[in-house]
């Protein structure tokens, strides 16, 4: 097997064409369960990191330090650094919450929701999309943390009996949301690693040197592949998917429900919580695309990570488009509909008001671009797709901005009305959120397996038990990589 | 197949001890048909091991159900039942709030807490129950010491049986392994070192745990204050909150203006903000007239200062000198909490109905109610000046002044509806109004 030599000169096999009499590969080239290993485990057995990685890493670790300074900045200081000021008082710091939750969406929807539909495609990004997951609802974490005001008392969230006698207030959206939060980002976690122990055990068998030996030998839990440990192994994994497909879709309702249990016009609606969770697949799903495309390239996963796979992740960004389009009009139509003048305004001033910009941002980026997926050259050539995908994520920020600012600076009182101006400091913790981000994530790339080597296994063709000795038959000749 | 797997084991002791005997297999079916003929040869302590699940291994193996969906179902009950009490709890019993006029305990509010705790609770169990079943983190395995237990997590099938199985017997064993279809058969010699964790993990684990214990200790010792060794310092202050405050005190210097003074003298030409303002009677504002003190009250004794001085008595005066004014055992909860945690800088509060404060005129009660009692350097009574207005503090002290006469009554009080006309100068308390001390008598009693 020559792959080591090839990383970068790949060439994309099209296994996209429907064959309705057999199923198409879900993995090209002809591996066997070695070259997977081979495939996956050489990216962090590397000795040496390459340039590409370093240079990388040097601005996101900076954009991640300077973060971590603007919030020390803001601890000291206060929220009046923000440009959040009555009567919007729910500014850069919430947009970029549901931003970066509304991400952490399609990773646990592609393990579990797929994994209980059977969706065996899911395998190869599966670990990727988990991973990006985590990393997104560590950033939106972050921001409602840091936007209590008086940071240090954030644990006053926490139901728990304290000297003052006071308990939060269970019937608030807002404490769902820290319970939802909370709740997703454990579960995400423990999903991850569960799934992540065989490989690790992979990489702890193959590391030649002391300190990673050690270190995968540690969070691998000495994993020996044993059948009776597989045995309860897949029940967790099925239970973890299984409680993770109803919380996926309860997360960002509850979101929702923070602005829709209140009464500001464009809040108070009850398509909020659908129309949220089609959003966060969405802005995930885009989000994916954007880490998958450069990674199969520079990593050498693309006869693991197919143009298979990223059309099936085109067309999920297509139909959530849809959807998401779909509840744009709906917001309208009701506003009409419903004969309340003060939503009829709502909608016409996000139009038409001082916002258009960002309104109709919002609408070419998440409805308009992504209908060139309905061509199949845009779903299956990277750039393409990776450009789209940028412009959903523009775009579904911008969503959350709208449905934030212009219902919050235009309310019942128009006295109060007053437009939002972000500040600086505003914009660089936007960008520093980022840069905690592809931190988080560069490491991973760098230290993890990237893709789940043990569920690839599983759906070679190899791995079926009436497939007898299918290594054996083939000659070696037929392993190198057909051009 | 290749004998020499095991060759070298042999080798090397005289007198090898097995601990147990590994045979790789080709491939998924292979093992699966090999497990099916170990499982009905009647062996116990043997075991495969696979890179990726294989489907029916565990059916041919007869690998019991897992007790985990069991235990993953309770923990998802005690998660719901768990975020039920607790809401019903905290906010329909210990710390009922009015939102909205909302019931205190509804079911529908709960529903998003209750959903959330059910899953983590339950995911929690599905994770750690698996871990835990399966005897994780473990170091060393009976099949660890063979060469193929190296790639079975990239693409060995392998079948392990171990040297305490009652069937094992070295050679027999590996022989007919070889005729269920190994590629190759290994004994595992035991392996060196335990199943111990490493010292270096151990000494770093200690190491951490000492320098855990860092932060608490000096916290501890920072906030170490008994009534035998009273702490001089300040508690440790890490956040500063509102305690320290960017502003200018009373009477605090300013740079920012020629005369140095924060509080800025009243614009010429300002008007006072009430138009009926009228200046105060003499000694209304100190309670004395030159240095002589006040005998008389500067304001109109009425029933409703009277009610009015009762009221905020009982706010700003009673925590201490208790309801009575008494104070002693009668005192009020400031310092009866202070008596009880031994408070060494608590001076007890002064018997107001006492033979010393009843003989004290009215403008000196005033005072000591503006000024407060400073005893030795230190404040015995703190100033109430800025809490409390003037008509209020004189209200206040018309009611001590009842408060004086219920506890040491002059004799014309005992007779009934007799009005006097020898009330004393220094206690006219509405004395003179039969009526009033008739009301305040019933009211007086608790």
């Amino acid at each position: 097997m020559g792959s080591a030599s090839t990383i970068s000169r790949q060439p994309e096999v099209d296994n996209t064409m429907s064959d309705p009499t057999s199923r198409p590969p879900l993995v090209v080239g002809q591996h066997d369960f070695a070259t997977v290993t081979e495939t996956v485990a050489r990216i962090p057995e590397r000795p040496k990191t390459t340039l590409a990685w370093k240079l990388s890493f040097a601005v996101a670790a900076s954009l991640a330090t300077m973060f971590v300074v603007l919030t020390g900045y803001l601890f000291v200081t206060g929220v009046g650094i923000w440009g959040n000021n009555s009567p919007v008082f729910w500014g850069f710091p919430i947009v970029n919450f549901v931003f970066w939750v509304g991400i952490g969406h399609a990773g646990t929807l592609i393990s579990a929701i797929l994994f209980l539909f059977r969706q065996h495609w899911r395998t190869s990004i599966n670990r990727f999309a988990e991973a990006m997951t985590v990393f997104a609802v560590v950033c939106a974490g972050i921001f409602p943390a840091i936007h209590v005001g008086r940071v240090w008392y954030v644990y006053w969230l926490a139901p728990y009996p304290n000297p003052m006698g006071m308990w939060p207030n269970f019937r608030s959206p807002l404490l769902w949301d820290v319970f939802a939060v909370s709740t997703y980002m454990t579960v995400s976690v423990l999903f991850w690693y569960l799934g992540m122990i065989p490989d690790l055990a992979t990489l702890r068998d193959r590391a030649t040197r002391p300190l990673p030996r050690l270190l995968y030998g540690l969070f691998s839990l000495g994993w020996s592949g044993s059948a009776r440990h597989w045995h309860r192994f897949e029940k967790a994994y099925l239970f973890l998917a299984a409680l993770a497909t109803p919380l996926v879709l309860s997360v960002h309702s509850v979101v929702s429900f923070d602005f829709a249990v209140s009464l500001i016009p464009g809040w108070h609606t009850t398509i909020f919580p659908p129309y949220f969770v089609a959003g966060a697949i969405f802005s995930g799903f885009a989000m994916v695309v954007t880490l998958m495309v450069p990674a199969r390239e520079f990593f050498g996963l693309k006869e693991l990570v197919t143009l298979r796979h990223l059309d099936n992740m085109n067309k999920f960004i297509l139909a959530t488009s849809f959807m998401v389009g779909y509840a744009y009009l709906v917001e309208v139509f009701m506003a009409w509909y419903s004969g309340n003048k003060y939503e009829l305004f709502t909608f016409l001033n996000r139009a038409l008001g001082p916002y258009a910009w960002a309104y109709w941002t919002m609408v070419i980026c998440n409805v308009a671009i992504p209908q060139l997926f309905w061509f199949k050259k845009c779903r299956t050539t990277p750039w393409i797709m990776w450009i789209i995908a940028i412009f959903v994520n523009i775009g579904m920020w911008f969503e959350r901005f709208v449905i934030i600012v212009t219902s919050l600076s235009r309310d019942f009182l128009p006295g109060s009305w007053s437009l939002y101006k972000p500040t600086l400091i505003d914009f660089l913790m936007l960008i520093g959120s980022f840069g905690i981000f592809f931190t988080l994530f560069l490491l991973f790339c760098r230290y993890l397996p990237m893709v789940a080597m043990a569920e690839v296994k599983t759906v070679l063709p190899q791995a079926h038990v009436h497939h007898r000795h299918a290594a054996k038959e083939r000659a070696p000749s037929e392993l190198e990589y057909a051009r | 197949m290749n004998d020499n797997s095991h060759s070298p084991t042999e080798t090397n002791s005289p007198q090898p001890q097995y601990v147990g005997i590994v045979a790789r297999f080709a491939s998924p079916a292979d093992l699966l048909a090999a497990a099916r003929q170990i499982s009905a040869a009647g062996y116990s302590y043997w075991d495969c091991h696979t890179p990726f699940p294989i489907h029916g291994l565990d059916r041919a193996m007869k690998i019991r159900p897992t007790i985990l969906p069991w235990l993953v179902a309770g923990a998802g009950a005690t998660g719901a039942l768990g975020a039920l009490v607790l809401q019903w709890w905290a906010n329909g019993v210990a710390y009922p709030l009015i939102i909205s006029g909302k019931p205190y305990f509804s079911l529908p509010a709960n529903v998003p807490i209750i959903f959330e705790l059910t899953v983590l609770f339950a995911a929690l169990t599905a994770f750690f129950g698996a871990i835990l079943l399966n005897g994780l983190p473990r170091l060393l395995y009976p099949a660890s010491t063979a060469a193929s237990f190296a790639r079975v997590t990239t693409d060995a099938f392998l079948v392990s049986i171990e040297a305490k199985d009652p069937q094992f017997h070295p050679e027999r064993t590996a022989e007919w392994l070889r005729t269920l279809g190994a590629e190759s058969v290994e004994l595992c010699p035991a392996p060196e070192g335990d199943d111990a964790i490493p010292a270096v993990i151990k000494r770093g684990l200690l190491v951490l745990a000492v320098l855990a214990l860092l932060p608490p200790l000096f916290i501890a010792l920072a906030r170490q204050h008994t009534t035998e060794t009273p702490q001089e310092k300040p508690r440790i202050h890490i956040i500063k909150d509102m305690d320290f405050q960017p502003k200018y005190e009373t009477q605090a210097v300013s740079p920012l203006f020629a005369d140095r003074r924060a509080m800025r003298p009243r614009v010429p030409g300002t008007v006072p903000f009430d138009p009926h303002w009228q200046p105060p009677p003499e000694g209304f504002l100190t309670g004395k007239i030159g240095n002589e003190y006040l005998t008389e009250f500067p304001i109109p004794v009425n029933e409703d200062v009277m009610r009015r001085g009762r009221e905020r008595y009982d706010i700003y005066c009673a925590t201490c000198h208790g309801w009575t004014g008494e104070a002693g055992q009668y005192d009020g909860m400031t310092s009866r909490r202070a008596r009880a945690r031994g408070e060494t800088t608590w001076v007890p509060p002064a018997s107001l109905t006492g033979q010393a404060v009843r003989e004290q005129p009215v403008g000196k009660i005033f005072e000591t109610i503006t000024q407060g009692m400073v005893r030795e350097g230190v404040y015995s009574m703190p100033p109430y000046a800025v809490q409390i207005p003037p008509e209020d503090r004189w209200a206040i002290v018309l009611y001590v002044r009842a408060l004086q006469r219920a506890r040491a009554p002059y004799p014309e009080d005992f007779q009934d509806s007799a009005p006097s006309a020898s009330a004393s100068a220094a206690n006219p308390a509405g004395v003179n109004d039969g009526q009033m001390k008739s009301n305040l008598a019933g009211e007086m009693r608790r």
